[in-house]
């Protein structure tokens, strides 16, 4: 008997990927290499299929403990983390700030050295502070996943946005796609900068220039990982012939933090609305990491229409967040035979 | 100094001393805490202790106008017996202490206590800096006239600049009657607020909110307009930016009564070392990833995160420069000691400051080791250069080797290399970026009032 059906996961078709051998920590995208995100996608593919069953469990993580640990709120994100590892069968404890010790003072270092010491397999972490990740993959042997940290990353989130991408569109190469809003302090942008420029997609970001790095708005040298971006402050420039087209959430603090003169002045030149989706390509698809401020940065007409795969990107949440607790845990192992 | 101290001969070191032009290898006799002639061959007075300089360099004692003895308030991180003790491990016989302790320094009388602290307690000379401003709110000037009496040999509020013009305006005119400085931490608070680290790709990809180079200048340009408007003395801590060095360039060449000085990290490290790979070479930037490379779990390195931040190579070329020409006049070290729980933490949450003492000469010998600075410029922007803007608030002949003044030395061994291990630092705080760098040359022996206070000879002699 193989690994395979000890798992529980079906076999794919055509040979399926892994992660890089040795990989413990998920803490974004830009050490991945094109080969490991199509590993995962594939094994999203896997996993997808156990979603899809009438009974939704495979004892893959059986015995493992996966903790999720949120100093920020969120519900799509946690709880795809959680589902994700109670269909695997690991044993899933949610940690909040909020309910937890530091709250009551305790360092972020010695939160996670009790959570180690409680043999937490995987640590999946949010947190306000870009970096924290990388903090306690420095000091911890525990396996950590990145759920958004500050405005760095967000991995989990690029990685499904590329999977939908791909179910929906086929491919990512080649593919000609328009991140709209909040480009300075959005996390899912940063980390889908990363996967899609490795993916070979064609990306174009747009916002006013007070919400665009400042380095970003200077010409950037031709070793810059980013260079081939192309940056716009016009949105209907940014949506033309455009395949995906992805808004960001606008923080609603940005007004009064100096950044825009106004919401409605926001909204009136950079809402997503269908009349801009026609200048897009004819099959494009819109996408939104959520949670969405309609009217805002996105019109509810589009939000809810045809061209939505918003609710997929949720569904599919689910499986990547499975591929990425199953690679980190057995990174070695392929689900494929 | 009792006159149980001994004489001291210093024999067949390489002498360098930048206030009289001297740089030949010669002889250095002391006594009675003060320096007795310098010269060839020299002759042992009867129980003088001899050392033996064969190979190494004899300077005077370094002189560094900038760092935190943290003490009152803060002993946890350093003290005044602990921060005394790493300058004399890294040569410096002089040390002015800032005020941002708690209490504060904003009135004689804790500049009184600070002074007696030292006096008691001190392993090197310790002479305070006041506050501007009461509480250092920047809010109504502190006491200045009296801080002076009670030996304040110049005002800042560190850590914050004077963000009011029109305070900092009455301050420069102020303490122009007794001539003495403010030094000012040039930051505009607004353009400067939340930041961590510099602006510009590093923070763009670490998503932290930089620090742009413009917070310094524009402070450093009203502060220029407000010394030339007033005749006071303004001196910049710590610049960091070439578009200071540009402005105070200019400034001096208009006779504008302006001095500044630099930390040796801003000389010699980017912004890069935040990102947490290897410190390659001798004392330099990175040598184990560049900027654009995947990051590693020791991004976020806190060790790395000052205020000013370590800025780009373009800068630190800047300083570099106007430190050789003498655009800017010293090296002071903003030594920030820092317990562990302050470093230890997200990147936001970490405090601010580089425990700098230990590594200060080592890290800058870099430069004259690639030929950007004279060994001589070098020397003397640790001694004469700080010396001479202390003016008459120091021991006569401070910073120098001329006959009658304090027998402060530092013997430096230029060549030999070491690798930093902060758990060996004297000073308390153990955060630097340097932990694990290999540097070439260090101080070998610190002689202070003619006694050895860092040495192999520490502890016998006194």
């Amino acid at each position: 008997m193989n690994a395979v059906r000890r798992v529980g996961i079906p076999a794919l078709s055509n040979g399926g990927g892994s992660m890089s051998p040795g990989r413990k920590n998920v803490l974004d995208l830009d050490d991945f290499s094109r080969e490991e995100i199509d590993g995962v996608l594939q094994n999203t593919t896997a996993m997808r299929e156990v979603l899809n069953r009438s009974i939704r469990k495979v004892p893959a993580l059986r015995g493992h403990t996966v903790i999720t640990l949120f100093h920020e709120p969120s519900t799509r994100t946690r709880v795809s983390f959680e589902q994700a590892g109670k269909v695997l069968s690991a044993d899933v404890i949610n940690v909040t700030s909020a309910g937890s010790s530091s709250k009551k003072g305790e360092s972020l270092y010695n939160t996670a050295l009790t959570l180690q010491a409680m043999n937490a397999d995987i640590i999946v972490m949010r947190h306000p502070h870009s970096g924290a990740p990388h903090f306690l993959a420095r000091h911890l042997d525990s396996c950590i996943i990145n759920a958004g940290d500050g405005a760095h990353a967000h991995p989990s989130q690029a990685l499904l946005d590329m999977y939908t991408i791909k179910e929906k569109l086929g491919s990512i190469e080649g593919k000609r796609v328009a991140i709209v809003g909040d480009i300075l302090y959005s996390r899912v942008g940063r980390s889908n900068l990363w996967g899609l420029l490795k993916m070979g997609a064609h990306v174009t970001l747009c916002a006013p220039p007070t919400l665009v790095p400042p380095d970003f708005l200077r010409p950037l040298p031709e070793e810059h990982p980013f260079a081939s971006v192309r940056i716009t402050h016009r949105v209907e420039e940014a949506l033309d012939g455009a395949d995906v087209v992805m808004a960001l959430r606008l923080q609603l603090e940005r007004q009064a933090s100096g950044h825009l003169p106004s919401l409605r002045e926001y909204s009136r030149m950079y809402c997503i609305n269908s009349r801009r989706m026609e200048l897009a390509a004819p099959d494009a698809i819109v996408m939104h990491p959520g949670p969405m401020n309609e009217g805002i940065e996105i019109d509810p007409e589009v939000a809810h229409g045809v061209r939505s795969v918003i609710d997929q990107q949720v569904t599919n949440g689910v499986a990547v967040r499975m591929a990425l607790l199953f690679g980190v845990v057995t990174p070695d192992r392929s689900v494929a035979p | 100094m009792s006159a149980a101290v001994k004489q001291v001969l210093i024999k067949g070191g390489r002498v360098i001393d930048p206030g009289s032009g001297l740089d030949e290898v010669a002889d250095v006799l002391l006594a009675d805490g003060s320096v007795k002639a310098v010269g060839q061959k020299l002759v042992a007075p009867e129980g003088a202790e001899v050392l033996k300089a064969t190979g190494l360099i004899v300077a005077p004692g370094f002189v560094d106008l900038h760092c935190h003895l943290r003490e009152p308030g803060f002993e946890d991180k350093e003290t005044i017996a602990t921060g005394t003790r790493a300058a004399a491990a890294g040569g410096f016989t002089t040390v002015c202490a800032m005020p941002n302790t708690n209490p504060p320094m904003d009135n004689a009388s804790t500049i009184d206590y600070v002074m007696r602290k030292a006096a008691a307690e001190g392993a090197v000379r310790v002479l305070p800096i006041g506050c501007v401003t009461k509480g250092s709110a920047g809010r109504e000037l502190a006491e200045m006239a009296e801080m002076a009496d009670a030996g304040a040999i110049g005002f800042s509020d560190d850590g914050h600049p004077v963000a009011d013009g029109a305070l900092m305006r009455q301050a420069l005119t102020y303490a122009s009657a007794f001539g003495l400085p403010i030094i000012e931490h040039c930051e505009v608070p607004e353009l400067a607020a939340g930041g961590q680290i510099n602006e510009g790709w590093v923070a763009t990809r670490l998503g932290v909110k930089g620090v742009p180079a413009v917070a310094e200048e524009q402070m450093v340009a009203r502060d220029i307009a407000l010394a030339e408007l007033t005749g006071g003395w303004v001196h910049l801590a710590h610049v960091s930016t070439a578009g200071t060095a540009d402005m105070v360039r200019r400034a001096k060449e208009r006779g504008v009564r302006v001095t500044s000085e630099v930390t040796p990290h801003h000389l010699t490290l980017t912004e890069a070392a935040v990102l947490g790979y290897p410190l390659g070479g001798t004392g330099g930037g990175t040598g184990g990833g560049s900027q654009y490379d995947a990051l590693t779990s020791d991004a976020y390195n806190t060790f790395a995160k000052v205020n000013p931040p370590l800025r780009s190579q373009f800068d630190v070329e800047a300083m570099i420069a106007a430190l050789a020409e003498g655009v800017i006049d010293v090296i002071a070290t903003d030594h920030a000691p820092h317990n562990r729980q302050d470093k230890l933490s997200t990147l936001n949450d970490a405090a601010f400051g580089i425990s700098n003492l230990e590594t200060a000469l080592a890290a800058v010998l870099a430069l004259v080791h690639t030929d950007a600075v004279t060994l001589t410029r070098l020397i003397e922007s640790l001694t004469l250069g700080p010396a001479k803007l202390l003016g008459n608030r120091a021991p006569r002949g401070l910073g120098t080797l001329a006959k009658g003044a304090p027998a402060d030395i530092a013997l430096i061994d230029l060549d030999v290399e070491w690798v930093v291990e902060p758990e060996h630092f004297v000073s308390k705080g153990k955060n630097t970026p340097l932990a694990g760098a290999t540097l070439k040359g260090r101080v070998v022996k610190t002689i202070f009032a003619g006694r050895v206070v860092f040495g192999p000879e520490q502890g016998k002699a006194s």
